[in-house]
């Protein structure tokens, strides 16, 4: 007798049958047909085909099946709109109906029918039922306007139901009012700027007389809309506080932590050496703990946002760390949290207690929670100053158990204490060297060699140790290989004469035996450093380093200040602000994606150019003359060097290096010059080798990030076909103006791989040879991807072709006009710049194509002023042979639409700095002339697109 | 708000699905799939995990999976303790709340669900006023309904929604007019190996079972209301009257509810009623171990220690035991790979022990060895013991009940009230 039995009939005539069934004389036949339909419903069936069998059964006095009849309206009254026009009169009809529950249903269910036709006669009962005498009915009402808000917002400004939801706040049933506050919070929510819910004194006591009669959701919803309240000063704060601090004995977890919101803002603006404000952090503790207690995931969320407050007001749990202890059977979510909040509450006074937890939690079975606390002795060795030794020596009883997985953990903290506490515990630095072989991880290793590195005047058989590891240097992690060549330049510095064979290996297997630019470069900065000024050297490399503290793992104050107005939330959860991750509740697509750094960030802004790299000057077009003092200055980063006695010796390195070398510091070498020399950004900050240079590797590390993405897109477009256009030569650089170099160049894709071919003729008298190549930045990063491969001297009157590819890792900076490239060209006898225009369409990346729906949204989500309108003159193609045309230079038809002879293409177009340009080209069949609209988010592109379907359609 | 919920079994099928909005295709379910994969265990997915457009919030109860979706900023607490209503809901009407049992009753859910949201906005989570919406399933009702064709919706605009107080429904009628009181504390507590102890706290709960007629209104007064500093009311306690006089007034929802759950956590109130000798060692270079467990009374304020189950994950490596209880049965198996670890790929057997009752004359005692497999090296880890143990008649903190009350009605109600301690999260480290 279940209703298992609904779900047994899966055959073919299975409508068919129940068809009949709903259409039956007898009554509890059709019931029983309805139930079957349902049950199919819920587990994804479609039983749409049914739709005017079901309607039928609406009109009954049964109350049952008229809410198994709405049920299905609700859920397939959108795919069959016409039908559902049917339905109307009964919802018409039910909503003057005597018993009010049978009015708020109607309404409530033709407020779920997402039907336009259908919301047009929703108005007029809705307005009756805003206003009904049955409080029942008027609160289901006042959430049928949020409904009919998100169907069209329009219409419920227009017929003023906002205004009467307002009114709604002042009602005498405590559930309407908090259900017109749920409703409105909601609508406001998609007008941020609205001042939808108006809080004024008056209003705010309704509410707080509301909170105590409503139910437990309406108080959370109530208790969230009085956060928003600012108090005029700190009496109405109090007072408002005393009436919310009830809630906090409430059974409900989400009305506690509501209420523990409202509390946490408001407290700010109580004097702190009033009474009450002691009470209330007293207060506020227990409710906290109790949350603890509950189900995981319950405790997850409290804990989440306990780690805010115990950030902002240390005092409130200062003595309840007993409960933040970790259960061993804890899912490791809860742990982890657990495990944070503990250090953010370790004081002197409790040092003791936490690290007997954390030694415990070492010996656990679970690696990665094994891990996190090892990681967790080390961050109270920081945080607690007195409590450093104490640590220290718990590390090395962990270190003493030999587990593998411990003992590279300690050492990698145990650098932290070092770099925090410098000269205090080195007699700890002979057991870490006992454990040297045992250890695999590069980060461990990477530790244990900047330790030997740093220390390496007291560590007797350094240069032994670092030797060891130098043995098998090409297959260390570029991490390690980084930190080995640092170390051994310490040690050379610290005893030269010993080392001076180690120091001579590690520099040329890091510069003539690698590839990878990072490790190549600083091995060359290293280098050059070492053979022009030893003393410059070693103020860059052996400088004070500055020292680390608890600090760096807090949030930042003014988020964390954002992120405790939003306590309970998503936000608070993510310990991010709302506006870096919630979407906006009208479906937006792609209101903001989650924060990226670096230029992923500059991708999206409409503003190409002047985001790119953080010290990029504004968009100055140099004159000749600057022109050589940018392309050396790329990345140094010019003011950011703190110390600025090694600043000279840096600019006169980098002079040198381009005048005497220039060969060797080729294309995208160069580029990441001011990050090496702050140590490579992929070290981190921790481990930086010259910490003084920081902010230079802070600053280019964004471009060599943007670079890898790019790098991912080239790869990923070879092997496609070719067929894109490549215009002809033209002369960039004429013979007169470049004694007597000539060179002649376009550019070109081809599989995925931007190219510049290049043709350098010699007209002078002499041969020509060592030449190389170097570009302005520009506003999309391209650089050469490799040296120019002139093998051959170019003896006078030959010509030489040359395929240079560029890579788009380059830095940016904004260019007038937007595709104006810069270069400077280097032979024996000169240096020569001339500036050349390339295609935009070189930049349209293989994976350009758009999802359909992804198109629609976008299209619909860039605002129309970014819209631009073109005309493509005496084009004589079909829209086939355009579509494929343009599929060549990877600008892709997403769809193709005919209206009345008139054949619209949907198209678009990906830059490779992740840009996505949307086009609708429009032809007429006979009309040579084409339309063409572009969208795009960064409108100053429009442009250059057009003239790219120009170029390609004509040729 | 909440959009739509998926309702998932243990072995990743979507069961049920409802939405209260436009509808999110069951693909977002994905996500979940996904997270649930990387989770060495059902109960390490995260409650929260975000996708492109919507994030879902998720319970594991029953082992069921109830995913709510939500696309705008929600409280995340909102959505798990309405879910939480919801697995309520379904074990009061149904008795289980197992997979069979909701679609066995799929209408009835659903007709639940959608009366428990309203657009997603909470409607009517009580069940007292559920109750009079849509009337449980029973067997005698199913019959009758067929007979007489009724239905088990209700006609009536459940009364206690609007009310002032809309925990309760009106109208109620009993022949026996009775209310029972259960105070049960759980201790939890973390001992160290030396037998001292680390934290310790109770979680106190007042379980009240109230069946009397019309519109009580009953206090209810303690010995020892100080011990009652951090606690959680149902909402219908007066919390002036508790803040003023320290007594608990309220006119009680009809049947079963929590009156008001409690937390003791000074550790000097915690008594700590057992104690463990233990003894679990491997000798270096051996692939044999000793094992030996004692329990004793500790703290019992002279009552017995009852239905006792130890339980303990061995260390790694551990391939089998032979064990000699000295009362009780104990289970290991050593074929059964418990808690498979994707990462290490190694695992970890459960042994547990059946202990039974405490006999304070004779200490109940678990002995022998542990054989390591072949070539194994000493396991680095030391178990922790979970115990399990009630105590009837007794609340561990010395809370207790002084008198109970009726006001607002004439007839004369039986009372009752049962004490009862368990051990919570109980563990002892090694």
């Amino acid at each position: 007798m279940t209703d298992s039995k609904y779900f047994t009939t899966t055959k073919k005539g299975e409508i068919f049958e129940l068809k009949a069934e709903l259409n039956s004389d007898k009554k509890e036949k059709k019931k029983e047909a309805v139930k079957k339909v349902i049950a199919s419903m819920t587990v994804g069936k479609d039983v749409s085909a049914l739709f005017p069998d079901v309607v039928n059964c609406m009109q009954t006095d049964n109350l049952e099946l008229k809410k198994l009849v709405y049920l299905y309206l609700m859920n397939y009254a959108k795919s069959q709109p016409d039908m559902a026009i049917m339905a109307v009169n009964t919802f018409v009809k039910d909503c003057e109906d005597p018993n009010p529950l049978i009015r708020a249903l109607a309404v409530r269910t033709m407020g779920c029918i997402r039907v336009d036709k259908i919301t047009e006669y929703l108005c007029e009962p809705l307005r009756k039922c805003l206003k009904d005498e049955d409080p029942y009915v008027r609160k289901t009402a006042a959430v049928c306007v949020a409904k009919l808000h998100d169907i069209n917002a329009q219409l419920v400004e227009d017929q003023g139901f906002l205004d009467t939801l307002k009114d709604l706040i002042s009602d005498s049933n405590p559930m309407v009012v908090a259900n017109a506050v749920a409703a409105l919070s909601e609508i406001a929510e998609s007008h941020p700027n609205s001042n939808l819910l108006d809080l004024n004194p008056q209003t705010i006591n309704k509410l707080l007389t509301a909170l105590n009669e409503c139910t437990e959701w309406g108080q959370i919803f109530i208790l969230d809309c009085l956060a928003n309240y600012t108090p005029r000063d700190d009496r109405e704060s109090q007072s408002i506080c005393e009436r919310v601090t009830p809630r906090l004995s409430h059974a409900n977890s989400a009305v506690v932590l509501s209420a523990v919101k409202v509390l946490m803002k408001f407290m700010e603006m109580l004097p702190k050496d009033l009474d009450y404000y002691g009470t209330l952090l007293k207060k506020l503790a227990p409710p906290l703990v109790t949350l603890l207690s509950a189900e995981p995931e319950l405790q997850y969320v409290a804990l989440r946002n306990i780690n805010l407050i115990v950030q902002k007001r240390p005092e409130i749990l200062k003595h309840e760390m007993k409960v933040f202890f970790v259960k061993y059977n804890d899912p490791i979510y809860v742990k982890l949290e657990k495990l944070d909040i503990m250090i953010r509450l370790a004081s002197q006074a409790n040092i003791a207690q936490v690290l007997a937890e954390l030694k415990e939690y070492a010996t656990e079975v679970d690696v990665d929670f094994v891990r996190k606390a090892v990681r967790a002795i080390g961050r109270c060795a920081i945080k607690v100053e007195q409590s450093a030794e104490r640590c220290v020596s718990t590390l090395l009883d962990l270190i003493q158990t030999k587990v593998n997985y411990v003992v590279q953990e300690a050492i990698v903290v145990i650098k932290d204490i070092f770099r925090k506490y410098p000269n205090k515990y080195e007699s700890v630095i002979a057991t870490l060297c006992e454990n040297l072989d045992s250890l695999d991880e590069p980060e461990a290793r990477a530790a244990m060699i900047w330790i030997v590195g740093e220390y390496a005047e007291r560590i007797d058989n350094a240069d032994e140790l670092l030797e060891s590891f130098l043995e098998g240097f090409h297959d260390e992690s570029t991490q390690v290989q980084l930190q080995l060549l640092t170390a051994i330049v310490k040690l050379f510095l610290k005893k030269p004469t010993e080392t001076q064979e180690l120091v001579q290996q590690v520099l040329s297997l890091a510069t003539q035996d690698s590839d990878n630019p990072d490790l190549r470069d600083r091995g060359y900065i290293y280098w050059r450093l070492l053979s022009t000024d030893p003393v410059a050297a070693k103020e860059v490399v052996l400088a004070e380093k500055p020292l680390i503290s608890e600090e760096t793992d807090l949030i930042e104050p003014t988020l964390l200040e954002e992120l405790i107005c939003h306590i309970g939330t998503l936000a608070s959860v993510y310990h991010k602000p709302p506006s870096a991750f919630v979407e906006g509740s009208r479906g937006v697509q792609h209101k903001r994606l989650p924060a990226r750094a670096g230029s992923g960030e500059s991708a999206e802004s409409p503003d190409v150019g002047q985001s790119g790299p953080a010290e990029a000057p504004p968009a100055v077009i140099p004159s000749q003359g600057d022109l050589l003092g940018d392309l050396l200055n790329l990345d140094l980063a010019p003011p950011t060097a703190t110390i600025p006695s090694v600043q000279p010796s840096m600019q006169m390195g980098a002079m040198d290096l381009l005048g005497g070398g220039l060969d060797s510091l080729m294309g995208d070498e160069s580029d990441t010059l001011g990050g090496d020399i702050g140590g490579s950004p992929s070290m981190g900050a921790g481990l930086g080798a010259a910490p003084a240079a920081m902010p230079a590797a802070l600053g280019s590390a964004p471009a060599v990030g943007g670079g890898l993405g790019d790098l991912f897109d080239l790869g990923g477009g070879v092997g496609m076909p070719t067929g894109a256009y490549v215009a002809p030569k033209t002369v960039w650089l004429p013979a007169m103006k470049a004694k007597g170099l000539e060179i002649s160049g376009t550019f070109a894709r081809r599989g995925g791989i931007i190219q510049m071919d290049l043709s350098l003729t010699n007209k002078a008298m002499s041969v020509m040879t060592d030449f190389a190549i170097q570009f302005n930045r520009n506003s999309f990063g391209l650089a050469p991807a490799g040296p120019l491969q002139v093998l051959t001297p170019l003896s006078p009157n030959q010509t030489i072709d040359v395929s240079l590819p560029l890579s788009t890792s380059g830095p940016v900076m904004k260019m007038e006009p937007l595709n104006n490239l810069q270069v400077a060209v280097k032979n024996n006898i000169d240096v020569f710049y001339f500036s050349c225009q390339y295609p935009l369409s070189l930049l349209f990346v293989e994976d350009g194509k758009m999802e359909r729906q992804v198109f629609l949204a976008t299209w619909k989500d860039i605002p129309n002023d970014n819209e631009a309108q073109f005309q493509i003159k005496d084009i004589h193609l079909n829209s086939d042979a355009a579509s494929n045309k343009l599929q060549g230079s990877n600008i892709f038809t997403i769809a193709k639409r005919t209206v009345e002879g008139q054949d619209m293409l949907y198209q678009s177009v990906k830059l490779t700095n992740a840009i996505w340009v949307l086009a609708e080209m429009r032809i007429q069949t006979g009309n040579p002339n084409y339309t063409l609209s572009i969208k795009c988010r960064a409108p100053e592109v429009s442009q250059f697109v057009y003239q790219c379907y120009e170029l390609v359609l004509k040729n | 708000m909440i959009h739509s919920l998926f309702l998932v079994n243990a072995s990743g099928d979507i069961f049920l699905e409802k939405h209260w909005k436009s509808v999110v295709s069951r693909s977002v379910c994905d996500y979940f799939f996904e997270a649930l994969e990387r989770a060495t265990e059902p109960e390490n997915v995260p409650p929260v995990i975000p996708t492109p457009h919507h994030y879902l919030i998720n319970v594991l109860r029953h082992r069921i999976y109830f995913v709510a979706v939500i696309q705008s900023e929600v409280p995340p607490l909102f959505v798990i303790e309405f879910l939480h209503r919801v697995v309520d809901t379904f074990q009061d009407y149904f008795g289980v709340c197992t997979e069979a049992a909701i679609k066995d009753n799929v209408v009835v859910v659903y007709e639940l669900l959608e009366e428990m949201l309203d657009n997603g906005f909470p409607l009517a989570t009580e069940s007292n006023i559920l109750k009079e919406l849509i009337k449980p399933p029973t067997i005698l009702r199913t019959v009758v309904n067929t007979i007489t064709g009724s239905t088990n919706v209700g006609e009536q605009l459940p009364t206690g929604q609007l009310s002032v107080v809309p925990w309760r429904r009106t109208g109620v009628k009993y022949t026996n007019n009775e209310a029972y009181f259960d105070v049960v504390e759980e201790i939890d507590a973390i001992i160290d190996k030396s037998g001292s102890t680390i934290t310790a706290e109770i979680q106190g709960v007042i379980d009240a079972c109230v069946k009397l007629t019309g519109m009580p209104d009953l206090t209810l007064s303690f010995m020892n209301p100080r011990l009652l500093d951090d606690v959680s009311f149902h909402p219908c306690v007066r919390f002036k009257r508790w803040e003023a006089e320290r007594i608990l007034s309220f006119i009680p929802p009809d049947g079963n509810f929590r009156l008001l759950s409690y937390h003791v956590s000074s550790q000097n109130l915690v008594a700590i009623p057992v104690y463990v000798k233990h003894n679990i060692s491997f000798r270096e270079g051996s692939s044999q171990g000793r094992f030996e467990l004692t329990l004793g009374p500790k703290q019992t304020m002279g009552k017995a220690v009852e239905s006792v189950l130890v339980s303990s994950q061995l260390p790694r490596g551990v391939l089998n035991a032979n064990l000699n209880p000295s009362q009780g049965t104990y289970t290991f198996d050593p074929v059964t790979k418990l808690h498979i670890n994707v990462a290490t790929n190694c695992y970890w057997q459960l042994l547990s022990w059946d202990v039974g009752k405490i006999n304070p004359q004779k200490l109940p005692s678990l002995k022998g060895s542990m054989s390591l497999q072949a070539g194994a090296s000493k396991p680095d880890e030391n178990p922790t013991i979970n115990i399990q143990f009630k105590i009837q008649q007794l609340a561990i903190s010395g809370l207790k009940v002084n008198r109970l009350d009726m006001y607002g009605e004439k007839y004369k109600p039986f009372k009752g009230i049962k004490y009862m301690t368990k051990a919570g999260k109980f563990q002892v480290r090694t």
